[in-house]
């Protein structure tokens, strides 16, 4: 699978950033296995500590399993001030997990985030790719239940 | 060409989508053509409307009316009332909510002047607009040091936070002489409470593109990178649109206009790292590194991407680009201060009326962006504070609110403009709270290369993180300063020198503050 991947890019360093997007996005679990590090490196015959240099310090990357859905929470000064800390404890409280950490049925991970340019309805947070933004802890509690029903 | 006795323009972004447009618009079609409706209603998709309403927002022309947070229900009532019977209906206007009409100064504007009004998705709504003539112009008309000698008359400075002149920075890279040179566009917006560029893209792509190709004739690059952050999906979407309509027209791709000038642009996404926003950081990542910023000098003007020479500029600086080379540099002045011409885009967020999205003249007092831009304080509330630029910006007072918003004007008070955020605080929210949060921004931002950067921002925070429990006293305030000032003077890049700024102006102007809390 990430053979194929990586065909669908030149092998050049300065694609590094996408076939990683790419293994990201397709794997279940959306993380960055060593398997999938291994594959990466011979493909752009590039030593594997360098893609470990790249993929841990680019925050849109995990090294490790997650749930099916993962939430970013915007934790910067315009979110804050509205009221992120409140969404962050609801979040936690739903979910049952720390920041990091996914369910133990793998629906959701919680994840804290920088800026996401979508201030203007602050307190905002990402799901996938959605955005949802004026939270409140109802409006969050309602989200939640919406996903879990739609999965 | 067909014409409609109404045009009704929805704005699609990142809120609207959110709050369900596709939808709505759905439901708006099938129940206009039920109403039979459907050929004398234009239903045309744009960008941000430049009012920042919540939800779905309309404006219906020519009756220039506003519609805010508009829900599916309401269709039924919009159709009969206003779009049959040609009654507005008041209890969706945005004036409803304060009577208050935003200021929509499409004539005093440059980079948002079609936002808003045209389709971002149609190249000949651009082009009617007189989209590219800038760029035919540029290409046939023009040679390249005209060209950088125009955008260095018009005294244009970049729009990033530096502000650099932009003329001069593309003067260093134009007579050099390399097999191979590169523009890139800095679109990874990063800097907390700025979504300009976002707007900017999404609202009038083709303008940022024309800018680009400008600039790539002036400097003689025949690629062109737009570096742009993950998140922005309806961007990218846009922006790949707008590069196939114009590689379809012949308006880049090889020979352009036969003049013999070739030029690609490719869109390159980043994968989440506000220190890429530096320039040299950012080309280390499009080169598939971790972002760590490089020394200078060399200058990226001369080695930059794979060591060929590069100008990187910011979206703003580039949209700005079109007007100057169309109407010149002359009119460019016309706008803004001597020292400082042209427009700047703001985003005024907080306990404002109206948070949302402005374009005055550089100088524009703090107060006028407020009170006519943003509808001044929210209901109730006292204006205390302003974060101006971001969190390598400032805390601003109230003693600040009459100061001209430009570059020279705010060096006076030793305070920048930096990305054009505004974020406005009330009497009830806390200073100690707010740098608190700004420099737990920065300690998860620092990108690790230098030593001041990475231990002091770990030390910023631990500081603060004491004052803010109340665990503190006046000596970790003025340790702060000084730890703050050493990395200023001895970091690597800009991320480190920032923090100063914020930690600076939030001990002067509040000073007692910090002694109430270090004395509870």
């Amino acid at each position: 699978m990430y053979k194929e991947i990586c065909a669908k890019y030149a092998p050049t360093k300065d694609n590094l950033i996408y076939i990683l997007h790419d293994i990201q996005d397709n794997h279940p679990q959306h993380y960055i296995s060593t398997d999938a590090v291994a594959a990466v490196s011979e493909y752009l015959n590039l030593p594997e500590n360098h893609i470990y240099g790249v993929l841990t310090f680019y925050s849109m990357y995990s090294t490790s399993p997650r749930g099916k859905n993962i939430i970013r929470l915007c934790e910067s000064p315009p979110c804050y001030i509205k009221g992120s800390e409140n969404i962050l404890r609801k979040l936690k409280t739903i979910l049952g997990v720390g920041v990091g950490e996914t369910t133990k049925d793998g629906k959701f991970t919680l994840e804290l985030c920088a800026c996401l340019g979508v201030c203007g309805n602050a307190p905002v947070m990402m799901i996938n790719d959605d955005v949802y933004g004026d939270l409140s802890e109802e409006k969050v509690e309602e989200i939640i239940e919406k996903i879990k029903g739609r999965n | 060409m067909k014409y409609y006795r109404s045009h009704v323009l929805v704005g699609i972004n990142e809120t609207s989508v959110a709050a369900g447009v596709h939808n709505f618009l759905k439901t708006l079609r099938a129940e206009l053509s039920k109403s039979g409706l459907s050929d004398e209603i234009n239903i045309l998709e744009t960008g941000p409307l430049g009012f920042f309403g919540k939800g779905i927002c309309l404006t219906v022309y020519p009756d220039n009316v506003n519609y805010e947070n508009l829900k599916e229900e309401h269709i039924p009532q919009l159709v009969q009332e206003h779009f049959l019977k040609g009654r507005p209906v008041p209890s969706l206007m945005l004036e409803s909510a304060g009577k208050f009409s935003p200021k929509l100064n499409y004539n005093q504007r440059i980079v948002l002047r079609n936002s808003g009004i045209i389709d971002p998705e149609n190249i000949d709504d651009y082009i009617g607009a007189g989209g590219y003539e800038a760029w035919e112009k540029a290409l046939t008309r023009m040679d390249a040091k005209q060209i950088v000698e125009e955008v260095k008359n018009s005294g244009l400075r970049g729009r990033g936070g530096a502000g650099f002149p932009a003329g001069v920075k593309w003067s260093f890279t134009a007579p050099l002489d390399a097999e191979q040179k590169y523009v890139v566009v800095n679109a990874d917006e990063g800097e907390p409470g700025t979504f300009k560029d976002r707007l900017i893209m999404e609202g009038d792509p083709h303008q940022l593109l024309e800018g680009i190709m400008i600039c790539a004739r002036a400097i003689g690059a025949t690629k062109a990178y737009i570096y742009i952050r993950g998140e922005y999906k309806l961007c990218i979407e846009r922006l790949q649109k707008a590069i196939d309509a114009c590689k379809n027209y012949g308006i880049i791709g090889t020979n352009i206009f036969e003049s013999g000038f070739d030029l690609d642009i490719q869109i390159k996404i980043g994968a989440g790292a506000y220190v890429c926003g530096e320039e040299t950081a950012l080309i280390e990542s499009l080169e598939g590194n971790r972002g760590h910023p490089r020394w200078k000098p060399p200058f990226p003007g001369v080695k930059g991407l794979w060591q060929a020479p590069t100008v990187v500029n910011n979206v703003e600086t580039l949209a700005n680009v079109p007007f100057i080379i169309s109407k010149g540099a002359e009119e460019f002045k016309k706008y803004g201060t001597p020292e400082c011409p042209g427009t700047k885009v703001y985003t005024i967020l907080g306990d404002v009326s109206y948070p949302g999205l402005c374009e005055v003249d550089m100088g524009s007092t703090l107060r006028t962006i407020i009170n006519d831009y943003a509808g001044g304080m929210k209901r109730g509330f006292k204006f205390k504070a302003a974060l101006v630029g971001g969190a390598a910006g400032m805390i601003l007072s109230e003693r600040l609110l009459d100061v001209k918003m430009d570059l020279a004007s705010l060096n006076q008070y030793s305070a920048v403009l930096g990305s054009g955020a505004i974020l406005v605080m009330n009497e009830h929210q806390s200073i100690v709270d707010m740098l608190w949060s700004i420099l737990r921004f920065f300690r998860h931002e620092s990108c690790g290369k230098c030593a001041p950067c990475k231990n002091g921002t770990q030390q910023l925070y631990r500081l603060i993180t004491k004052i803010k429990k109340g665990e503190g006293n006046m000596d970790d305030v003025e340790l702060m300063l000084s730890i703050a000032e050493t990395m200023q003077q001895t970091s690597f890049c800009a991320l480190g020198q920032s923090p100063i700024m914020a930690i600076r102006s939030a001990i002067d102007n509040f000073r007692d503050e910090f002694i109430a809390i270090t004395q509870k």
